[in-house]
């Protein structure tokens, strides 16, 4: 990855600055802040899939934990500065877990999917039936498919009575996200970030050289799982309800969608198809002419058959081509080229 | 009396009802250099792959530099300082040739310290005007210099190649005999290999393998030499 950490930092400080101005101005805070809480879920699963060559059909299962586990730790705590750390380890501790159990047990990559899809559906159909009283986690009750509402929205840490909320809510989602996207950032520069896209090309050969491919791919994995809960708990304060609805396949399916439509293996491609589709959606959802998710469905088989690698990738293509220097690797080749007609005339 | 590196024990291995290595007993001694030949399925490549950590062997045991690692994986196997090449180049097609080599590197060493033995290895495999490209935009020549690159890296004691030559032209063929007697003044070596060229180039003690046995074990001249092999592997003609 070329340039530095610190060049990141300054322009991603710049950009969410620009951001946060801006997009006000155009689309409502409220419908900007669960944008926000997708990119971030995009994120999480363009970390695990686009670097880390883990395909997760289960994506949703992490955000939806996160969710509940924010859900029922503020009801029994309160305050929530705990509920949301909790909301952070539990779907981390889970995915570390689960990804122990398919990374040790040498599972492909098929299986792999079938695995977290099943481990999804199981969520959805057991929270759907924990409708009865006896279905309790110390004063939360699980409610089934009604979710559990009323709960503890996220305050200023330490005064449980100052809620952050509206326009402050925006800015403290808009700044996580850029936190969430700098630790990225971060991973991705280091040692543990190059190994695992070194895993992702080429696992028998990473084992060769000696690494524990799956240490590596379960602890990736776990991050992978941790963000997608933190975004799961920001839901959760957003919609100020949880409900099972939150572990669907279709929520599995989007996040997918978001991924290749917004170009794997960049960081910021997941965020922006996930920004984008939901918004779409959201704008679909207020007519009544055309079924969303057929649209949804439309824009994957176009991107799949005419813009296979997303839209970041592509534009970054297109930066190059009309404004980039020749990129080095042609500029080697056609050295080589040269020399190979030397030694051999 | 010179140590050694790498030795089975009794070592066979059964798929189903055929066995591909009938219990085989092998010895390394440190900084020797062994070419495995042997028509195919005379069990060359089972034989590695058992002791790469690749496939666990049905019976027998093998040892590396004393320690038992019969039942390792290759990741463990690789830690203790073994290179291994595999039959089919084995590379991070996506990543740069820099990459490649600092993967490896960082292995065993520190970030800083994998930059420079990642210089060091470039300028010396010669691969400096590429070190920037891709490897899926590489010749096949090139993928396996870079591939040896991989595994010189890492400092080895003990290097396995599967058919480093195959597929290769004259030329990188001779590059490549440079790279592995350059490797071979600090580790021992095992080359599995088909081209009797390369073989002859390069090898002293050779190792045949017929019908999952080890035929016999001599300096490559008798080998060659030798009617029983002609028979089983050079064919009648050679």
């Amino acid at each position: 990855m070329p340039g530095s950490l610190s060049k990141d930092v300054v322009t991603v400080i710049l950009v969410m600055a620009i951001l946060i101005w801006v997009m006000p101005l155009m689309i409502s805070t409220y419908t900007l802040t669960v944008l926000i809480v997708y990119g971030m879920l995009g994120l999480s699963l363009g970390l695990i899939w686009g670097f880390g060559g883990i395909l997760c059909f289960g994506q949703a299962a992490f955000f939806g934990l996160g969710a509940y586990t924010y859900a029922v730790a503020a009801i029994n705590i309160g305050e929530s500065t705990l509920p949301m750390i909790i909301a952070v380890l539990v779907p981390g501790i889970f995915a570390a877990l689960l990804g122990a159990m398919m990374f040790y047990g040498r599972l492909t990559d098929v299986y792999l999917g079938v695995i977290t899809l099943v481990v999804t559906l199981i969520l959805f159909k057991f929270i759907n039936s924990t409708a009865g009283p006896q279905y309790t986690i110390g004063k939360a009750r699980l409610g089934g498919f009604n979710g559990i509402p009323g709960f503890q929205t996220l305050n200023v840490p330490g005064r449980p009575d100052d809620y952050i909320w509206g326009d402050s809510y925006f800015y403290v989602c808009a700044v996580l996200l850029a936190l969430v996207f700098l630790g990225v950032s971060a991973l991705l520069r280091s040692s543990f970030g190059r190994i695992a896209v070194g895993i992702r090309e080429n696992e028998t050969r990473m084992s060769l050289m000696g690494y524990d491919v799956r240490a590596r791919k379960t602890v990736l994995f776990a991050v992978g799982g941790a963000i997608a809960g933190l975004a799961g708990a920001l839901f959760a304060n957003w919609a100020e309800i949880v409900t099972p609805s939150l572990f669907s396949l279709g929520q599995s399916a989007e996040i997918i969608i978001w991924c290749i439509v917004g170009g794997l293996g960049t960081r910021f491609g997941p965020i922006l198809g996930a920004a984008g589709l939901a918004y779409l959606k959201f704008l679909l959802g207020q007519q009544t002419l055309i079924d969303n998710t057929l649209i949804t469905g439309l824009i994957l088989v176009l991107f799949v058959l005419f813009l296979p690698k997303g839209i970041v990738p592509a534009l970054a293509n297109l930066w190059k081509v009309s404004f980039g220097r020749r990129p080095l690797g042609r500029i080697h080749q056609q050295r080589r080229m040269r020399n190979r007609g030397r030694t051999n005339g | 009396m010179v140590e050694t590196v790498l030795e089975s024990q009794g070592l066979t291995m059964r798929f189903g009802g055929v066995v591909a290595a009938d219990n085989i007993n092998f010895k390394l001694r440190a900084r020797e250099l062994r070419c495995l030949i042997g028509p195919n399925g005379a069990g060359k490549s089972t034989f590695f792959k058992c002791v790469t950590g690749l496939q666990t062997p049905t019976e027998g045991e093998v040892f590396m530099r004393g320690e038992e690692t019969t039942q390792w994986m290759p990741h463990q196997i690789a830690s203790l300082g073994v290179g291994i090449k595999t039959q089919t180049p084995n590379v991070m097609d996506s990543l740069s040739v820099f990459e490649n080599i600092w993967l490896a590197a960082r292995r065993f060493q520190n970030p800083k310290e994998a930059d420079r033995k990642t210089h060091e290895i470039i300028e010396r495999l010669a691969l400096g005007a590429i070190a920037r490209v891709d490897l899926g935009r590489l010749a096949h020549g090139e993928r396996q210099r870079v591939e040896l690159g991989l595994v010189a890296v890492g400092d080895p004691w003990l290097v396995l190649l599967d058919e480093p030559a195959a597929g290769m032209s004259a030329e990188d063929v001779d590059r490549m005999t440079g790279i592995i007697r350059e490797l071979n003044k600090t580790a021992a070596i095992i080359i599995v290999e088909h081209d009797m060229q390369f073989i002859r180039s390069i090898a002293q003690m050779v190792t045949v393998f017929h019908q999952g046995k080890v035929l016999m074990e001599d300096h490559v001249d008798r080998v060659m030499t030798d009617p029983t092999v002609r028979n089983v592997y050079l064919g009648k003609k050679a």
